[in-house]
């Protein structure tokens, strides 16, 4: 289902990227030609770093599957359940393709609500592969500090939905 | 060396796939699989975008940005961040490109720190799919409390992180 909006989402993109690349080229073809060596460059820029992220994040998804995962937090993990999936959704950055339905499967398998919103939430938030990347756009403090927030505040989350679930 | 350098995160990653095809094989093709869907979506995604990007910074005046998102811009600038973040397509790592030509257009870092975040964490059609996934009530309960996080986890950064600090930052996104 997440395919079909971002197929909807990416459409969208390459429209509204079209129709603005044709405005700007019969308003001036010299400021276009400029636009598209400033994309091209900072693609560039990124892509030997993204290449490894993504093979890295690969194997991680690989290796931590839902089975691997299902095992580390059981029905009564409390606590230390909620710190391994939010452990473990902080490491690797999965595409919502994989992680809800993973959620899913695991919430089946008995996981709590608490250890699976602590999951999604250091998932979505924190990102311990792609600190590289962070790091050359935001610093190396500034990306470490905001993960760690993060990460902290994905207790929070899992405290609340918990909360939340149980009315 | 330098090219080496450049690529060196790719060269252990790569090492370190085959390692795993041949330690095991099943596993080794798994992560192939997510390798190959992880590439198609950046395939997509980013040329669009870096384009957008690009007709961005040649197009759109600086004074104009600042007015609805620099400094001064109040919750006017907070509401546009998390809307841009929100309505995105792509993971995370494509919001960080996005964040630098914000910079460069002189929007307030708060502002561009609520955008990551949105990026992160209400983004629509993530949202939607998590809805059929985990339910409605989960979904919008998270959704409610990430937007809220986000804006502290903003203002804590911008309270820890010296002014001099984030000059620096401004000044180097200039040449990404």
């Amino acid at each position: 289902m997440e395919q079909i909006f971002n197929y909807i989402f990416n459409g969208f993109l390459y429209i509204v990227c079209i129709v603005f690349l044709i405005i700007s080229f019969l308003k001036s073809r010299e400021k276009t030609k400029k636009a598209l060596i400033k994309a091209w460059k900072s693609f560039e820029n990124i892509l030997p770093l993204l290449l490894g992220i993504i093979f890295i994040v690969g194997i991680l998804i690989a290796v931590l599957n839902a089975q691997v995962i299902s095992k580390l937090i059981g029905s009564n993990s409390g606590f230390i359940g909620v710190a391994i999936s939010s452990t473990v959704g902080a490491i690797t950055l999965i595409p919502g393709f994989i992680a809800f339905p993973t959620a899913a499967l695991l919430l089946e398998n008995g996981a709590g609500y608490m250890q699976i919103a602590a999951f999604i939430s250091s998932l979505m938030m924190v990102g311990i592969v792609t600190l590289p990347m962070e790091f050359k756009y935001f610093g190396k403090k500034i990306s470490i500090v905001r993960n760690i927030l993060a990460f902290l505040f994905s207790f929070l989350v899992a405290f609340a939905i918990s909360k939340v679930m149980e009315l | 060396m330098k090219f080496f350098k450049k690529f060196i995160l790719f060269i252990i990653a790569l090492a370190a796939l085959i390692a795993v095809l041949i330690i095991n094989l099943k596993t080794g093709l798994r992560a192939l699989n997510v390798i190959g869907f992880s590439f198609k979506e950046m395939a997509l995604v980013l040329p669009p975008l870096f384009i957008l990007l690009g007709l961005l910074d040649v197009w759109v005046p600086k004074e104009k940005m600042m007015r609805y998102m620099g400094e001064g811009s109040g919750i006017k600038g907070i509401i546009l961040a998390i809307i841009i973040g929100s309505v995105a397509a792509g993971p995370l790592y494509a919001a960080f490109p996005v964040a630098a030509a914000l910079m460069r257009k002189g929007v307030k870092f708060t502002n561009i720190l609520i955008f990551i975040g949105a990026w992160s964490t209400t983004k629509v059609p993530m949202l939607l799919f998590e809805i059929s996934a985990l339910g409605a009530r989960f979904a919008m309960t998270r959704l409610a409390i990430d937007i809220f996080g986000i804006i502290i986890i903003a203002y804590v950064l911008y309270i820890i992180v010296s002014k001099r600090e984030v000059k620096a930052l401004y000044y180097k996104a200039e040449n990404l």
